[in-house]
């Protein structure tokens, strides 16, 4: 102890004793960014070659895989999307997601507002009834969900594709935790002011947590665009395919022997595109999203 | 941030609340809370409870009944715990299944936890440099498969191993001929086994005669198959990007000044990652850790996609098999027990880790003064 400091004292306005550190320090530097380049080759190629494919012809495909600039460039890959019920399955995903995205912020932000804030008999036996649903592992609910949603007659219906998914434990609990640490006094002087709950709510709190609603706004609007394992169990009908769904049916099913990679990875892409322009639009928020969904275990 | 850092003031307003709770009664702002409390809570407190905990209610008792997926599930007869029997002791086919598909993904968690943490760990502290050029873009290369579907990804990994796909192309330039990956059921095990000299055609008999669970020790010894390294390497592959950003959230709390503290020591970096930086990523590590451990048992997507189980069942997983009993199979009763077997050990595998990962009482000395020397500057 007495000598880190004895050390740092003396040897630090010398530059003699220092230099070998940072000769080893830049000798690493070299080896980080030898390390980091590979490692973003690794991450991008795959989808540089994603995107290259798709404008290929299956021939090309097979015969060239790591070159991802094709030899003749052709959109067959997407014309053959539009004849496999494709543009449905993007309709279907569209509406599923709005519906979900905007249930979720407002359920979610109403539910979370209330659990930080207002006084009401049974809010802990609550917040710890969220807490035990954010335990459960998903897969083990996909052949319940199925039975209830049988039950309820919203099995193969847009209800049984949306309302499940309108409130989601985490996203209540993100909330929460955001009002919980922004302070209640401005809101309080609006309550004395004589404003409702929900007024003082709509008008005063929402507008305070705009950073946590695009957070769960993107959370939400990834999270929908991005579900496979409801969607299998929610629907049997094909025209209720959304797009994860329906191309992954179309990979393994009619597809899968067969070898039309252009095909598939069109498919991936245009799935892939929505979600990366939101990505890199809302970059910041997405990262904040990450380590807020932390609570999600 | 605020969403980052709730805790300090997470307790503070909890102790607001606390005091303002005693005057409740006459307070008039807390008037009619009560029921908007309830008002607001209920849209998404009812959607939980219909679709989770109801759910879960109901699975329950179809797991213990026979129901066959036609009618009202409550009109089916009550089978005791015969799902289960069947499933975990009787010989047969869905003992056998449940066996191949628990090793399965036993092997799947065992690499893929340790792997993915171990690269989430190294991207983490190599983007985590002070002056570093291009810090966003790799940052944003390595999250970004963690924000596209499993679908699309899984789709390219269909491509990207094929038997004449890039990886194999790839290897090719090396002059190594790559498997047909997903159409190759043999085992990483036997096959290392194999290149040992030993006769994997013919495998000891005190291996082949004892069974668990219906299937030889041989067969749980077989390691993943060639076809579930493909999913494996997808896997570490997605979700490495979300925990490295976890623990840069983490390295960020890191005072700049107890590392250079530990510098001027005299320590390398090598002793300054291993004494003073991963004891202070301690509590990410635990939660990177839980949650790859949740996550990895769970597989559905990319098997469902990509395998279907095949080849010869070596990448059917419990997740998958409990759907495919069900909705395929129409053995729902069993397919619902499958759910809850993998419930219990999810269960299991945290509370291991737990104990494992425990917080040992007694902090070694020089880590100590490490931790103190940073808190008082």
């Amino acid at each position: 102890m007495s000598t880190a400091i004895s050390g740092r004292a003396t040897s630090g306005p010398a530059t003699a004793p220092m230099a070998p550190g940072r000769g080893a320090a830049r000798r690493s530097g070299w080896l980080i960014y030898l390390v980091l380049i590979f490692f973003a080759l690794l991450y991008i190629y795959p989808f540089v070659i994603q995107v290259g494919t798709a404008f290929k012809t299956n021939e090309d495909a097979t015969a060239n895989p790591l070159n991802p600039i094709p030899q003749t460039w052709t959109l067959n890959a997407f014309r053959a999307l539009g004849q496999v019920d494709f543009p449905l399955w993007f309709a279907n995903s569209v509406i599923v997601t709005l519906c979900v995205t905007l249930g979720r912020v407002f359920f979610d932000s109403l539910a979370g507002y209330a659990l930080a804030r207002l006084h009401f008999r049974g809010r802990a036996a609550v917040t710890g009834a969220i807490v035990a649903i954010l335990a459960v592992p998903g897969v083990v609910l996909l052949i319940p969900k199925y039975l209830v949603l049988v039950q309820l007659g919203l099995y193969n219906n847009y209800g049984g594709l949306i309302i499940p998914l309108l409130a989601d434990a985490a996203g209540v609990f993100i909330m929460r935790q955001f009002f919980l640490s922004i302070p209640a006094e401005i809101e309080e002087a609006a309550r004395v002011d004589g404003a409702s709950v929900f007024r003082t709510f709509w008008s005063v709190v929402l507008p305070m947590a705009r950073p946590a609603l695009i957070t769960l706004t993107i959370l939400s609007f990834q999270g929908s665009w991005n579900e496979l394992a409801h969607f299998i169990v929610a629907a049997q009908d094909p025209d209720l395919n959304t797009l994860t769904k329906g191309t992954a049916v179309l990979v393994s099913g009619q597809l899968g022997s067969g070898a039309q990679f252009p095909l598939k990875m069109a498919a991936a892409l245009l799935m892939t595109i929505p979600v990366a322009v939101v990505f890199f639009i809302f970059q910041r928020y997405f990262v904040r999203g990450a380590t807020a969904g932390a609570v999600k275990g | 941030m605020p969403i980052e850092t709730p805790t300090t003031s997470a307790v503070a307003a909890e102790a607001l609340s606390k005091r303002s709770r005693g005057g409740s009664r006459g307070n008039p702002l807390r008037h009619g809370e009560s029921r908007a409390g309830w008002l607001f809570v209920s849209p998404a407190l009812l959607i939980l409870l219909v679709f989770f905990l109801l759910p879960v209610l109901a699975a329950l008792w179809v797991s213990v009944s026979n129901w066959t997926g036609k009618g009202s599930p409550l009109r089916a007869d009550f089978v005791g715990l015969r799902n289960y029997s069947t499933l975990l002791v009787k010989p047969g086919l869905a003992q056998k299944d449940l066996a191949t598909s628990l090793r399965n993904n036993l092997y799947y968690v065992l690499l893929v936890v340790p792997l993915q943490t171990v690269l989430a760990l190294t991207l983490a502290l190599s983007v985590n440099r002070r002056r570093l050029l291009g810090k966003g873009f790799f940052r944003t290369a390595f999250y970004f498969p963690s924000v596209t579907s499993s679908v699309a990804i899984s789709i390219v990994f269909l491509f990207l191993f094929n038997a004449v796909g890039v990886v194999n192309a790839f290897l090719a330039w090396f002059g190594i001929h790559g498997p047909n990956w997903f159409a190759d059921p043999r085992g990483v095990l036997h096959l290392l086994l194999g290149a040992l000299g030993m006769d994997t055609n013919d495998p000891p008999a005190w291996l082949v005669d004892h069974r668990f669970m219906g299937l030889t020790w041989w067969d749980w010894l077989s390691g993943p198959s060639v076809a579930m390294c493909a999913i494996i390497f997808l896997a570490i592959w997605t979700t490495a990007g979300t925990f490295m950003l976890m623990f840069l959230a983490a390295l960020q709390d890191v005072p700049d000044d107890v590392i250079e503290a530990a510098s001027v020591d005299g320590a390398n970096s090598w002793q300054t990652l291993r004494k003073v930086i991963l004891p202070s990523l301690r509590p990410t590590m635990y939660l990177v850790i839980t949650l790859g451990l949740i996550g990895t048992w769970q597989v559905f997507d990319q098997i469902y996609v990509m395998s279907k189980g095949d080849p010869s069942k070596t990448t059917l997983t419990p997740a998958y098999l409990s759907y495919q009993t069900s909705f395929i199979s129409g053995k729902w009763g069993q397919g619902a027990a499958i759910a809850f077997i993998l419930f219990v050990i999810i269960v299991i595998f945290s509370l291991i880790q737990r104990f494992v990962m425990r917080d040992r009482t007694t902090l070694p000395r020089r880590r100590r003064i490490a931790t103190w020397e940073g808190s008082k500057r």
